[in-house]
């Protein structure tokens, strides 16, 4: 299925901004982190489709999957 | 010891009083709300001669603790028409808190059309007349007195808004760098305006350090305090790096960042105003991404943004502010935004209220959405020149859609709703509602716990929870803000359990007591009382605690949802 993956903050350094990728059908949120080498301690917030996701949650065919560090502002 | 100054302009006398018991363990915004609660009518006009405009550091302003010194600065506003506090940094908060000076109170207004400056000094106040700098914006006044004073001296001024009393006037405080930062919110700077004075000096020449009761048990407190800032990732690592801005991105994603006069959650040109983008500009032009806006902070959220040439544009470039030009008015060019900053700062205008203006300006027709270089020239010429449409844009959002018939216009007692859409991002909308200050999200700023992940989680979507969320974060920003700490410090404070105590162990060593967890907790409560009490007597009611009508029939995308607390669901907050 296609999911395409956004990152952000420092996220993006050696990696990229928006990419799509071609994923087998169980692929979890915490799978699409563990592909880009990203550590769940490092994880601040996920969204899937604009929605705040458990790492565990499933994704779907066309879903858009957001990977933030932990910030703020204010 | 600490001392009051008071300043009474009616007759331009000053006085130097000792500090009321019940004074004593205050600071910050406990003091300044209790101050305003004592000493003003709530019914009096907020421009009139029973107003008071008040100033005072934090309880722990002028010490050696990390991100200590702000202001609070406190009056019955001429924006929301209730009491207001606004905090900013600057040099002046630990200027005061070392010369003693517990609060600064200024009352009465002159009979006469002219205006007066202050000057403070460890003695007391020296009142005199102003003509030359009357009609200069703020970057001109801090240079001159500089030029006159020397590079130390401390500087509370008001641009041309405040001297013409508009509502989003705000008062700007030199920072280290001479540049500004600002009691933004609620109108303070047209109060100050209708007392008829321009500017403050602060020389501290002569003021000793502050005395700590227990050195040994601050300085263990301080060092406890200060890692758990550095080590939490937002305020050690996040702030730093992207500022404010890095939420752009994240509230985009989230369907929360009110774009066009709040009619959509998303912008297509979301990522040429954020962080990420602000950040690699700032970089590439030699600015430089960190910097704070007081001796002593560690976090240092703030920035100095170039332009093309490398030359200074702004500083203090924050989130709020990029996306009210930017989402709200569709602006999609960080540099036109900058340039609006630094005008923003000169003429004297909260940077919020102002940018949540243009949105409604724009639906009125006043200019179109997306004109960047329309919103430099309405703020130069028009709000900078005080001509008649300038008094309407400078009334803020309120005073737009009012004079323009808008009917999307996006205010809480008429103060201008921040950054966050509170359809989208409940228990923000909580806060709006029920804050006494009027839209306010630095109140109860539930977006750690909504959409960051900090202390813990809550749905942003569903409306379960979000009324105590904001309750709790209202009550302790209350006591926080009584302290003298900028708000960031929360981020840690929700995540790291020592963070809190050492805080608390500051206070306690400072002054020689035995606060617990629960007096602070109590301090936050009576200052959220004694506020509300304010504003009852004003003649505010449970029905001002409401969102304007648009947001419950008109849903927001991505998420297509609408505000749908009910009265009482909201009335429930005041429960404690
Ligand atoms: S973190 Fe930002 S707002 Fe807070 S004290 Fe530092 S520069 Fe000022």
């Amino acid at each position: 299925m296609k999911i395409l993956v956004k990152l952000f903050a420092n996220f993006r350094q050696g990696r990229f901004k928006v990419q799509e990728f071609e994923l087998s059908v169980t692929t979890t949120c915490a799978e699409v982190a563990a592909m880009l080498k990203i550590a769940e301690a490092e994880l601040g917030v996920v969204l899937v489709n604009g929605r705040h996701a458990q790492l565990a949650q499933p994704l779907r065919e066309g879903d858009t999957i957001s990977l933030f560090p932990l910030v703020g502002g204010g | 010891m600490d001392k009051i100054f008071r300043v009474n302009m009616t007759d331009l006398t000053s006085s130097v009083e000792e500090v009321p018991a019940n004074w004593a363990g205050l600071g910050g915004r406990a003091l300044t709300s209790t101050i305003v609660a004592e000493e003003v009518v709530p019914t009096c006009h907020p421009l009139g001669p029973n107003n008071k405009l008040v100033f005072a550091p934090g309880l722990l302003s002028g010490t050696p603790a990390a991100n200590s010194g702000r202001m609070s600065c406190g009056a019955k506003s001429p924006l929301t028409g209730t009491i207001k506090e606004s905090n900013a940094g600057g040099t002046s908060a630990q200027q005061f808190a070392k010369m003693g000076i517990k609060a600064l109170i200024i009352e009465g207004q002159p009979k006469n059309d002219k205006f007066y400056s202050l000057h403070l000094t460890v003695d007391g106040v020296k009142i005199a007349e102003e003509s030359e700098l009357i009609g200069k914006g703020n970057f001109a006044v801090i240079e001159a007195l500089e030029a006159k004073h020397d590079k130390k001296i401390g500087v509370i001024t008001i641009g041309q808004a405040g001297e013409a009393k508009m509502a989003a006037a705000n008062i700007s405080v030199k920072d280290p760098d001479s540049k500004i930062r600002s009691h933004g919110r609620g109108g303070m700077g047209a109060v100050m305006g209708s007392k008829k004075i321009k500017y403050i000096t602060i020389d501290s020449t002569g003021a000793g350090a502050i005395t700590i009761a227990d050195p040994e048990k601050f300085k263990v407190a301080a060092r406890t305090f200060a890692k758990a800032l550095l080590d939490h990732p937002v305020a050690g690592e996040g702030l730093p790096t992207y500022g404010t801005n890095v939420l752009v991105n994240i509230l985009n994603e989230a369907g929360g960042l009110p774009t066009r006069n709040f009619t959509y959650g998303q912008f297509k040109a979301h990522d040429n105003i954020s962080g990420e983008t602000m950040h690699d500009t700032i970089v590439e032009r030699g600015g430089k991404t960190k910097h704070g806006c007081h001796a002593g902070c560690i976090i240092q959220c703030s920035q100095v943004y170039n332009d093309k040439d490398g030359k200074y544009v702004t500083s203090g470039f924050e989130y709020e502010t990029i996306w009210g030009l930017g989402a709200n008015c569709c602006i999609e060019t960080l540099d036109d935004i900058a340039e609006a900053d630094n005008i923003m700062d000169d003429i004297g205008v909260d940077s919020i209220e102002t940018a949540v203006m243009f949105g409604v300006a724009m639906e009125a027709g006043i200019l179109p959405f997306g004109d960047g270089k329309g919103v430099i020239r309405l703020l130069k010429e028009e709000i900078g020149k005080v001509t008649p449409l300038g008094r309407i844009l400078g009334g803020g959002a309120g005073s737009v859609g009012k004079t323009y018939g808008v009917t999307r216009v996006p205010v809480v007692k008429n103060q201008g709703i921040p950054a966050y859409d509170p359809r989208s991002v409940k228990g923000i909308g909580i806060t709006y509602a029920t804050s006494t200050m009027g839209a306010d999200h630095t109140a109860g700023y539930t977006i750690a716990t909504n959409i960051l992940n900090v202390g813990g989680f809550v749905d942003p979507l569903q409306k379960e929870g979000q009324v105590e969320l904001s309750r709790n974060l209202q009550i302790a920003t209350a006591a926080v803000d009584s302290t003298g700490m900028c708000i960031f410090i929360a981020f840690p404070a929700l995540d790291i359990p020592e963070c809190l105590p050492a805080l608390i162990d500051m206070i306690n060593a400072r002054f020689g007591i035995e606060l617990t967890g629960d007096d602070v907790t109590d301090l936050g409560k009576n200052i959220l009382k004694t506020e509300r009490g304010f504003n009852l007597a004003a003649g505010f009611t449970n029905k001002d605690d409401r969102l304007p009508e648009f947001f419950n029939v008109d849903p927001v995308p991505p998420h297509n949802v609408v505000w749908d607390f009910t009265d009482e669901e909201i009335d429930e907050f005041w429960n404690f």
